[in-house]
């Protein structure tokens, strides 16, 4: 059954995008992560425009975000303080993104952007994450079954920053520049790639700001409520990509597959599950670098004129 | 007398196809008054419809041409869509090992969408000169270009929108097929593919006798996005702030649906 997309004015299969929509959707709730990352690939490469693929997509996140934080509002695992303050970030850093993306589209090198910034960040991330997890399989081998455990508090030029904050909750007392910091980086991917930013935000917020886990995956759903709804409405009135039809017919496919992802996720150990997830995150990374290196069968591009 | 018998010769000759073409013309609900009117015409032709519609299941159609001669002669025909501009941009290779975007050139009134079609290859039918002068076949298109290019190497550019336009059914350099019946009726299938850019199109019908077009004539074709697909468009681009904003809260409240339904499970 064809279904014509308004907005991406194309002619799509209902039962693919849903098949999609469910597939990650399923993902996302094994893995934990939003799927952002994995669907804007795919939406391109089924012949969406890049443009309009990022566009729907953080407004698609908008619905996921909000279906998973409330399980974890419940459990109190949300910190307001910490997510408001990387929102004024995330605002800040969108709308930042919408511009550039505007900027680069008129250039005609929008698709390199984002296909720069995928091959970048997975890049970083798939690895940082496979080998840690690797690391965690071997140590819980040897010690029988105590999982990794992360470093202290580290004092360095970070805890020297001024507008020092205490946020309760993450039990920090750290300076606002730095959540403010990666709010900004994490809201510009968000408009540039598609992505609610989850994948790069959960790191830095372990690792870089050292808030305990069990309030990082909250809080971030938290604040990337707020910045994809941003991204969505600026990219609405900026470029005018965000197509609801395909949003969606996504949404509802993603909703079903996350709760059956997670189910099966709970079968399965953590660092099973996260080296599953670095080696998916390093195949797209892998494909979209290799695209980009490989010589093209066709050396020209078409784009319709006048819009600047 | 003798051009007397000429003519009545000719009049006889034209019976058959005057009835031919009465009867395709009654069968598609139309007067027949109109087909007399046209009687002295030496080219008559029109579609089944004259709006296509796309709407939300929209997967592509085909629309019917359909038309008599008086005499025999070849047909050809050309369904141009609306003129826009398109960048056409070639990759470069970036230090070594990445492939982006490099030099663009805009080409001016470019027609979104062109097809031919004749009942004979275009070569056979007319000179290069008659398809030049009424530009028929993509070959012959007249494209204004501007851009940081060179003007030698405007022509690569110009073969490569073509190409791309045809890699997405929007051209169609080879003709069609148009069919021949008893040399004095013809018919063809004109096919828009799902991607069909929206806008008025315009089927021109030529008669060429001789390698000379000797008739001509134009129908409009509209399409354009009906029903919910058209009001999703106008309102994304006309109210798009509304538009955004709504955007959110659908997501919003089918999350929130999504949460709570998962919930009591």
């Amino acid at each position: 059954m064809q279904i014509y997309l308004p907005i991406a004015e194309m002619s799509v299969n209902v039962f693919l995008i849903l098949g999609m929509g469910g597939a990650i959707g399923f993902l996302s709730g094994l893995f934990g992560v939003g799927g952002g990352f994995l669907m804007t690939p795919l939406l391109i490469f089924i012949g969406v425009p890049p443009a309009v693929a990022v566009g729907t997509e953080a407004n698609q996140i908008v619905a996921s975000s909000v279906s998973g934080v409330l399980a974890h509002w419940r459990r109190g695992n949300v910190d307001i303080k910490m997510g408001v303050v990387l929102l004024i970030g995330g605002l800040i850093g969108s709308f930042l993104g919408v511009i550039l993306f505007k900027f680069l589209r008129s250039l005609g090198q929008i698709d390199l952007a984002i296909s720069l910034s995928y091959v970048f960040f997975l890049g970083i991330i798939g690895s940082l994450m496979f080998l840690e997890s690797l690391n965690a399989i071997f140590k819980s081998r040897r010690s029988g079954g105590v999982p990794a455990k992360r470093g202290g508090h580290r004092h360095s030029w970070i805890h020297g920053l001024p507008f020092k904050m205490r946020f309760r909750k993450s039990k920090l007392y750290i300076s606002a520049i730095l959540p403010l910091a990666v709010g900004v980086i994490v809201g510009v991917l968000a408009a540039i790639m598609g992505v609610g930013g989850g994948f790069v935000m959960v790191p830095a917020m372990i690792y870089l700001l050292g808030m305990p886990t069990q309030v990082v995956v909250g809080t971030s759903l938290f604040q990337i409520i707020f910045v994809t709804a941003n991204t969505t409405f600026l990219q609405a009135t900026m470029n005018q990509t965000v197509d609801v039809v395909l949003a969606l017919l996504l949404l509802v496919a993603a909703v079903i597959g996350a709760q059956i992802g997670a189910k099966f996720g709970a079968k399965l150990k953590a660092e099973q599950l996260r080296i599953l997830l670095a080696i998916m995150v390093l195949g797209v990374c892998a494909k979209l670098g290799f695209d980009m290196m490989s010589t093209p069968t066709e050396f020209f591009t078409m784009g319709i004129g006048g819009q600047h | 007398m003798r051009t007397m018998t000429a003519s009545f010769a000719r009049l006889a000759r034209l019976v058959p196809a005057l009835v031919l073409a009465c009867g395709v013309l009654l069968t598609l609900a139309h007067a027949p008054a109109q087909a007399q009117e046209h009687e002295r015409q030496p080219l008559v032709a029109d579609l089944s419809r004259h709006l296509v519609a796309i709407t939300t299941g929209f997967a592509g159609t085909d629309v019917l041409l359909f038309g008599a001669t008086d005499e025999p002669g070849d047909v050809v025909l050309v369904v141009r869509g609306p003129n826009r501009d398109e960048v056409v941009r070639r990759k470069v290779r970036l230090g070594g090992v990445i492939w982006a975007n490099g030099p663009a050139v805009t080409l001016h009134d470019v027609p979104a969408f062109y097809r031919v079609a004749a009942n004979r290859p275009l070569e056979e039918i007319m000179s290069p000169a008659a398809r030049e002068r009424h530009q028929i076949g993509a070959d012959t298109l007249n494209l204004r270009m501007s851009g940081d290019v060179a003007p030698e190497d405007r022509a690569e550019f110009r073969e490569a929108l073509v190409r791309l336009k045809e890699s997405r059914d929007l051209y169609t350099v080879g003709p069609g097929d148009v069919n021949m019946l008893a040399n004095r009726l013809f018919r063809t299938e004109l096919h828009f593919p799902a991607n069909v850019p929206t806008g008025t199109y315009m089927v021109e019908v030529y008669l060429v006798r001789d390698g000379e077009v000797v008739s001509a004539e134009i129908t409009p074709l509209i399409i354009s996005k009906v029903g919910i697909g058209a009001d999703i468009f106008q309102f994304a681009h006309e109210q798009s702030a509304l538009y955004g904003i709504a955007a959110i809260i659908i997501a919003v409240f089918a999350g929130w649906l999504a949460g709570v339904a998962f919930r009591k499970k």
